[in-house]
């Protein structure tokens, strides 16, 4: 639209900014709000078109920005108070590839705190509220981007999925998320929850607009060594090659914890595909009911190193003490909430002496082993089928006493991140109290161009979703 | 060493790499610089910055690893975690469990052997400096931490416990600083710190009793101060054993100026490193064609160097203990080239050896660059009694500076020219007509008398300002005896 | 394989103190059953028969990830030092460091 000069990127970008203006006081969906840098890009894009130069593939578009990507002097708190007022040197390489595509930043989203949680309510300055009930959690961690997308904040967002961290919250939010395959995006400039579990990706009120995303920031890094050199296959161009001749199977395991309201809508998918040419069938892959078990011992061990670095010495906060080991454990006490020292305390037990075998050992061979069950079901299906998140959006505080509880919404996430496979939810009428619902498919390795086309027919037959009601009479 | 009581001494070696940048990121690998100027979010431990693995620094462990006789193995990177403000992420990248280099050996220039158990990558620590009275880390009042070392590539080289002796560590820790010069992997420069020795020492009664409890010590400046420190742990543990007492397992801290060791941690306070897989790096596998070219860029290590001009020597007639000396100080310093292209072109082993051990030695860098050609000129001008030994040393420094030329005509610019025989002859008759006592002893000839060549050699040089030939002021004198 | 015990008080301060966490009596308690409710979960994992099983640490097998030597631009040290706590002629300043590194 933008470069084709049927509206300014400035035009958008104010339309965008009074929806902010007006509805994020109910949401919370940003940190922080970049008005006046995006205003800069906005007039540079517009600058181009009219100069007759290429203002990109994303040219005009405001893309909001989780708050775990570093933008080159522009605050990244991860939602920590550790980290508060902290302005990175540096841009994230997703944050390098939209600028260059004309993108138009405008913020930084809300989400748990260093991206450890399922609801956003670990976030140090406060919950981001689900748009289309702000009684809700928006799910997480990603809860600021997808509610930003939700609400009409902004078209396009960006999250991390480290256990579902994208998919849970666009499901929760009705918006379209996906987790592509590990390495296929660098993480350079992501800070790092779970380094081999991480994986950034775009959420959007569309399939295509997911695929479009995903096609600018994807494609290897030489900043990142796990970053892939195969080329990814633009996943924009096989969005309407239909579902004729390939095989679904919907993931038993995935159904056996869900409500009935959302294995219903399920099924309602699967029979969708059928009617669209995909033989459908229904498939066990008994190891990811390990799956949970085996995050909760990887993704603590991994984050306890990688939050080692928040020690008051270099950036961020620093609480004084007497010498430089208390100035560390003072700062870290005050710096970090209660779930990330949680997680912190897990990570540090599970890697310690006498406990790494028994434990984080023992979950990289249950991840060997849930690769291969992936891998035996991925030779007579293409795709898998099954609920991105066991329930709707559950309220506020309803679960944030009970971790355990907590990390039971991920169950249905996890699996990919542990194989490092893709995977996508895509939003498919709501349950029973009229909240969104989302559906997920997962594929093997680099099938982004399958998983993607699945889901725009998954897209093309879901019940209608009403956008959500911020602002009394003006449905964004 | 007490008698009665043997050593046992590993080494672990840690030795910065010569690189351009630092083992994970592109930062200046330099030595000396501005505080804080050479870094960037990788080795700053910034949030959200990546490791991403230096080639250059690989091919240099694999050539330490080549030169060490080790198995060169398929490796990978872990996490050591410990808390400390000069390690920016809080923890440490260095492989583990799958090192890339294994079992090898280092022959010592004695025809000892010392295993080498490892020789493996990990990245070096910031520097701190303490403020407050002391400069030191107790007692002062807070400390300063600049991470411009931050990241630097270190190969850390693990021996067995095979040395059992001081003098043997020390033999050690010079042969493997030579190695990594020679194979072009670090400049070996101990008191820079890019090359850092820790002992661990026990003692035992017999050859045959188990090893005793070892304590390692660190903060080993130099090769002497490994000698002391080791002697004093050794009678330290002695001491205690006597006593009745046990050696308890700990980290000690050499103390140059008190020389002695003292505690800095026991076994109890040990770290809970908590290693596992780094998982921003993924594992390295070398295979055979890539260990083949980077072995074909080794050049010869120092142990062959010196049994080349040993050979040489013994080729005419045997190396003495002082040549023997002459020769190990030569290959230190990678002059052995020179003596090999001056050999070759004819010059006696003797002189060119004298020649570069003594002079060129003076200024290494310099001889290192010297055209051999040129060298090979003067020392056969030398020989052939051109010029003498203190104007072919003069030359010899001029060429230095200018790192080649024609010496000939440097020694003609001088005034160095070959004395007529007639006038030697005038000025050796002169110089024994003032001096008729000596002259009559030399003439007695016996050990006595002989040894007055030397006086009248000496006087004659000063006569002619050291423009005389010594070997052709023999001959006259000789010739004037009448023998 | 043997399943470790469960977790304790002590077990949770050590951890604490390996971290860097300071923990008041009410957030050892706290923490102590959500840990161990965590862990309890976990066992399902920890009593599997995996002998045999190779871990995987990288879900996408890559190897040999090299950049060249050489140098690259690193950052302005004003804006480095601009973000630190406290800042000493141009060093990182941090208070009296108790012992040396190990
Ligand atoms: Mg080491
Ligand atoms: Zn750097």
């Amino acid at each position: 639209m933008v470069s084709s000069g049927e509206w300014s990127a400035v035009d958008i970008l104010e339309q965008h900014l009074a929806a902010i203006e007006a509805g994020d006081g109910a949401v919370h969906a940003f940190n922080l709000v970049t008005a006046d840098l995006a205003r800069e890009q906005a007039v540079e894009v517009d600058r181009k078109v009219a100069a007759g130069e290429d203002p990109g593939l994303l040219a005009g578009v405001p893309v909001a920005l989780k708050d775990n990507l570093c933008t080159r002097g522009v605050p990244t708190t991860c939602s920590s108070r550790i980290l508060e007022g902290w302005r990175p040197p540096y841009d994230a390489t997703v944050v390098t590839r939209l600028r260059e595509a004309g993108a138009v930043m405008v913020g930084k989203t809300n989400m748990d705190e260093f991206a450890m949680g399922s609801s956003t309510e670990t976030s140090a300055f406060g919950p981001t509220r689900n748009p289309h009930d702000t009684s809700r959690v928006p799910g997480g961690s990603s809860g600021g981007s997808a509610a930003a997308v939700a609400a009409g904040f902004a078209p396009l967002a960006l999250g991390s999925d480290t256990g579902g961290s994208i998919r849970q919250p666009a499901a929760l939010c009705g918006v379209v998320g996906m987790k592509p395959t590990y390495g296929t995006v660098s993480r350079y400039g992501l800070v790092a929850f779970a380094s081999s579990l991480d994986q950034i990706g775009p959420l959007a009120t569309s399939v295509a607009d997911a695929a479009l995303l995903f096609d600018v920031i994807g494609g290897n890094d030489l900043l990142d060594s796990t970053s892939l050199h195969r080329p990814t296959p633009r996943a924009l161009a096989v969005l309407d090659d239909g579902v004729d001749g390939l095989t679904v199977g919907v993931l038993s395991e995935f159904l056996d914890g869900a409500a009935p309201d959302v294995v219903a809508r399920v099924h309602q998918a699967a029979e969708a595909l059928a009617g669209a040419g995909a033989r459908v069938e229904e498939v066990s892959v008994p190891e990811v009911a390990f799956g949970l078990s085996a995050y909760y011992l990887i993704a603590p061990g991994e984050a306890s190193s990688n939050l080692a670095r928040y020690d008051g010495v270099r950036y961020g906060l620093r609480v004084d003490a007497e010498d430089v080991a208390a100035m560390n454990t003072a700062t870290r006490s005050a710096g970090f909430g209660a779930e990330v020292k949680r997680r912190i305390m897990l990570g540090t037990y599970v890697l310690s002496a006498g406990y790494m075998d028994a434990y984080y050992n023992q979950a990289l061979r249950v991840r060997t082993r849930i690769i291969e069950g992936f891998t035996r079901a991925y030779h007579h299906c293409d795709v898998l089928l099954g609920p991105t998140a066991p329930t709707t959006a559950f309220a506020l505080g309803a679960k944030v006493d009970d971790p355990l509880t907590m990390y039971l919404s991920d169950v249905c996430t996890i699996p990919s991140n542990l194989a490092g496979h893709p995977a996508i939810s895509v939003p498919f009428g709501t349950g029973d109290d009229g909240l969104p619902v989302g559906v997920q498919l997962l594929g093997p390795a680099l099938s982004e161009g399958t998983v993607l086309k699945v889901a725009a027919v998954v897209e093309a037959a879901a019940p209608p979703l009403a956008a959500p009601v911020l602002v009394e009479g003006t449905p964004t | 060493m007490k008698p009665g009581w043997e050593m046992v001494i590993g080494l672990e070696v840690h030795c910065e790499l010569k690189t351009a940048t630092k083992l994970f990121c592109g930062c200046p690998n330099m030595f000396g610089d501005e505080a804080n100027t050479n870094v960037c979010p990788v080795c700053l431990g910034l949030p959200g910055s990546l490791p991403v693995l230096n080639q250059k620094a690989v091919e240099l462990a694999m050539a330490i690893g080549t030169a060490l006789n080790c198995e060169i193995l398929p490796s990978t990177f872990h996490r050591k975690n410990y808390f400390y403000p000069d390690q920016a992420k809080d923890y440490q990248i260095s492989q583990y469990d799958e090192p890339i280099n294994v079992n090898g050996h280092l022959d010592l220039p004695d025809g000892s052997r010392v295993g080498i158990e490892r020789a493996h990558m990990e990245e070096d620590t910031g520097k701190t400096s303490h403020a407050g009275s002391s400069g030191r880390i107790h007692g002062s009042d807070y400390s300063l931490v600049d991470y411009n070392r931050s990241g630097v590539p270190l190969v850390e080289i693990v021996s067995a416990p095979d040395m059992r002796s001081s003098a043997q560590a020390r033999a050690y820790a010079g042969e493997l600083r030579a190695v990594l010069v020679a194979s072009g992997a670090s400049d070996g420069k101990m008191e820079e710190g890019s090359m850092r020795v820790d002992a661990n020492v026990s003692v035992r009664r017999s050859v045959d009793d188990p090893f005793g409890t070892r304590c390692e010590i660190k903060n080993l400046n130099s090769v002497r101060s490994l000698g002391r420190a080791i002697e004093y742990e050794a009678d330290r543990q002695i001491a205690l054993i006597e006593a009745g007492e046990v050696v308890v397992q700990q980290t000690r801290h050499w103390d140059e100026d008190a020389g002695r060791t003292v505690t800095l941690r026991s076994k109890e306070d040990a770290y809970d490193y908590r290693y596992f897989l780094e998982p921003d790096l993924v594992p390295l596998v070398p295979d055979a064609e890539w260990i083949d070219a980077v072995a074909d860029t080794l050049g010869m290590m120092p142990a062959v160097r010196r049994a080349r001009l040993v050979r040489l020597l013994e080729e005419s007639g045997g190396a003495s203990e002082s040549q023997l000396d002459q020769v190990a100080t030569v290959v230190d310093l990678r002059l052995d080239d020179l003596v090999v292209s001056a050999v070759a072109g004819g010059v006696s082993s003797g002189l060119a050896l004298a020649r570069t051990a003594n002079e060129a030695a003076n200024d290494a860098d310099a001889a290192r660059r010297l055209d051999p050609a040129a060298y090979l000129a003067l020392l056969t001008m030398e020989a052939a009694g051109t010029v003498s030994a203190t104007q072919a040393k003069a030359v010899l420094a001029d060429l230095l500076v200018r790192g080649g030329g024609d010496p000939a005509a440097m020694a003609k610019a001088k005034g160095f020219e070959a004395m007529s025989e007639d006038s030697l002859a005038s000025t050796v008759a002169e110089v024994v007509v003032a001096h008729p006592d000596e002259w009559g002893r030399y003439c007695e000839g016996g050990e006595k008398g002989d040894k007055l060549a030397g006086f009248f050699t000496g006087l004659v040089m000063k006569a002619t300002r050291g423009q005389a030939n010594g070997k052709a002021v023999a001959t006259e004198l000789q010739r004037l005896r009448g023998g | 394989m043997a399943e470790p015990g469960r977790l304790t008080r002590e077990d949770v301060a050590h951890v604490a103190a390996l971290a860097r966490l300071h923990l008041s009596d009410a957030e050892l308690d706290l923490f102590t059953g959500q840990l161990a409710e965590v862990l309890d979960h976990a066992s399902d994992v920890a009593s599997l028969d995996l002998a045999g099983v190779a871990p995987t640490a990288h879900a996408m097998a890559v190897t040999n990830v090299l950049r060249p030597d050489e140098v690259r631009p690193g950052l302005d040290r004003d804006e480095v030092l601009g973000q630190a706590p406290s800042v000493e002629d141009h060093r990182f300043r941090v208070p009296r460091i108790p012992g040396e590194a190990p």
